[in-house]
């Protein structure tokens, strides 16, 4: 892939937003392969999360992958660490590492662990897995750039689900009260979790917040909030440019998402949360995400 | 005869650290809304722009921590161990002792000295649970002197580190001619009849002790061991290939932390009889310093009272 054009809270033409919405496409598409060759991994929250992970990685973030550890870097914290593999895939593609080794990905000494290592993987900017943390850590890398006058901005992307581990909220009172401004929060707000409460809703679950129930919380705790489409490309660099200029208070992208999307079978089932791919779904997947597998690869480990 | 009293540790603290951050921009404070506690107010009236009031909320604190030591800065966390260890734990494991992020967790109130506070605040597991995390190094100084030692050492080391700091005045037994080093155990009392280790603010009582079992005729031998991990192998053989007979005495349980380190040292090494005096798996009530030493068995007194029943019931 030729090296892409990065422009930082700039706008976005129809061009650039056809090519990272045909980043996201591949984002999925990876996933899908690397989670299929794995027999292991998750599959909902990748798929939710690949359009923004091609928004930040292709458009938003200051970044430079041949030097992973540029100080003056912005920083992205996958506080949602199951999705792992939506990370790897978008700074694969973007050039940290070949796309090949995702194939490699939850492997035993793979640097693609099931949940991000920031020992293993240049690139990373926080190891995560146990939920609520990642937000605390961009809390501590935006806190320390005001500190050591760094202009850069720190961003964490979680989960809805993970928005009920009580550190989400902790962290939340103090990013306030510091008012971090250049902490910007992403919810991917595809209204399922693992297993959820028991309901009518889809397949006999309910989602992990009521409608409406994320926004209040999060304004009540000094934050600005900015809806979105977590599947429009345009609405999504719109709500990502707004982060960015900041006023004041950090502030939190709540983005509606469709758990599994770009996949038919698994849009809006929980159980696709985390499922190993029967050959004849993943053949379906693949022609679904505009990409047929060749005969030799996605093959399972 | 017994030891002096020196300084309350958590003044030691607030001190270093201040001074530490006078040369070091890196230095940071992170107080979990217990700095007039912890005397992290001392950094705070020094360098006002680094102490950094983190709220009542210990797991965010940790986390903190992690995320700005990637940024290039040092935090020392100013809390009590039990919300620097047990209930951010998992934020430690994760984010610190996993990425091994450069964060100091100073803890103070270690041990029975919480201000009359009781179970809940009065850790009797945190040498356990520090020794047994991967990554980890905990060290318990033994007084007002190597506690400064030990802040200066932190400081300078790159990784993450516990050091556990005890409220209030404490016995002081090193002069300026000690010199900490991490993993030394240090000789602070000759003797041949009998080994006693001991960590932390316990070792100066264990120092009475032996002055006082030198009265009934034991000489003791006592080794300080302010580092458990990495632990001294050399020196522990060493006292056991001189006494053949080796008690721990600790402020903290029995179970996993000094005695625990030593006797599966022993065991592997040079297989010898081991005692351990501490905490026997329970938890403790509040009362007044001396009070609790007396019935938890901690006193010089008592230490040495134990430590001539269990000759007797098991001589060489």
């Amino acid at each position: 892939m030729n090296e892409p054009l990065v422009v930082r809270d700039g706008s976005a033409d129809a061009d650039e937003i056809a090519r990272l919405d045909e980043v996201a496409r591949r984002i999925r598409v990876e996933v899908v392969k690397a989670v299929n060759v794995a027999r292991a991994g998750h599959l909902g929250g990748p798929l939710s999360a690949a359009d923004m992970l091609s928004a930040l990685y292709f458009h938003v973030l200051r970044i430079r992958p041949a030097e992973p550890d540029w100080p003056d870097r912005d920083r992205f914290v996958l506080s949602k660490g199951h999705s792992s593999i939506g990370l790897y895939a978008a700074m694969a593609l973007r050039g940290y590492f070949p796309v090949e080794e995702l194939a490699t990905f939850d492997g035993a000494n793979s640097r693609l662990q099931g949940h991000p290592d920031m020992t293993r993987l240049p690139g990373l900017d926080m190891s995560t897995g146990s939920l609520g943390m990642g937000i605390s850590a961009a809390m501590g890398m935006a806190l320390g750039a005001r500190l050591t006058g760094r202009d850069i901005r720190a961003y964490v992307m979680l989960g809805d689900g993970e928005c009920q581990e009580g550190e989400v909220w902790e962290a939340a009172m103090s990013a306030a009260r510091y008012g971090l401004d250049n902490l910007i929060a992403i919810v991917d707000h595809n209204r399922l979790q693992q297993y959820g409460w028991p309901g009518n809703g889809p397949d006999g679950r309910i989602p992990p917040q009521v409608p409406g129930e994320l926004v209040a919380k999060w304004a009540a705790f000094g934050w600005r909030v900015i809806e979105a489409d977590g599947h429009d490309m345009a609405d999504i660099l719109r709500a990502l440019d707004g982060a960015a200029q900041g006023d004041g208070r950090p502030t939190v992208v709540i983005a509606y998402t469709i758990k599994g999307k770009g996949v038919s079978f698994m849009e809006g089932h929980y159980f696709w949360h985390t499922r190993a791919i029967k050959p004849e779904e993943f053949a379906t997947a693949m022609a679904e995400l505009g990409e047929p597998p060749m005969a030799s690869e996605g093959e399972p480990r | 005869m017994t030891l002096p009293m020196g300084r309350p540790m958590r003044e030691i603290f607030g001190e270093t650290v201040a001074q530490l951050a006078n040369d070091d921009p890196r230095i940071v404070m992170l107080d979990g809304d217990v700095g007039s506690s912890t005397r992290a107010d001392i950094f705070e009236k020094a360098h006002p722009d680094r102490y950094l009031q983190m709220g009542i909320a210990e797991q965010n604190m940790l986390g903190v921590a992690a995320g700005m030591a990637t940024m290039g800065l040092i935090p020392f966390i100013s809390t009590f161990v039990s919300f620097a260890v047990v209930r951010p734990l998992d934020q430690i494991r994760v984010l610190i002792a996993q990425t091994g992020a450069n964060v100091k967790i100073t803890a103070g109130y270690a041990g029975l000295f919480t201000g009359q506070t009781g179970m809940s605040h009065i850790i009797v597991d945190d040498l356990t649970i520090m020794r047994a995390m991967p990554g980890m190094v905990s060290v318990a100084p033994a007084d007002d002197v190597e506690a400064a030692q030990v802040l200066r050492w932190a400081a300078a080391y790159s990784g993450p580190c516990y050091v556990r700091l005890v409220r209030d005045a404490t016995q002081r037994l090193f002069d300026d001619s000690h010199a900490f080093r991490l993993g030394e155990a240090v000789v602070v009392r000759e003797g041949h009849d009998v080994t006693l280790i001991s960590t932390g603010s316990q070792t100066p009582r264990v120092v009475d002790a032996a002055d006082l079992l030198a009265a009934d005729g034991i000489d003791a031998h006592v080794l300080h061991m302010a580092t458990l991990k990495p632990i001294d192998v050399a020196a522990i053989v060493a006292a056991a290939d001189r006494t053949d007979r080796v008690i721990t005495v600790e402020e903290h349980s029995v179970i996993g932390g000094l005695g625990g380190a030593v006797a599966e040292t022993l065991s592997q090494h040079r297989p010898t009889v081991v005692d351990r005096i501490g905490l026997q798996d329970e938890y403790v009530q509040s009362g007044p310093n001396d009070a609790l030493l007396d019935i938890y068995g901690l006193s010089a007194t008592r230490v040495a009272e134990q430590v001539t029943r269990l000759l007797r019931a098991r001589p060489d």
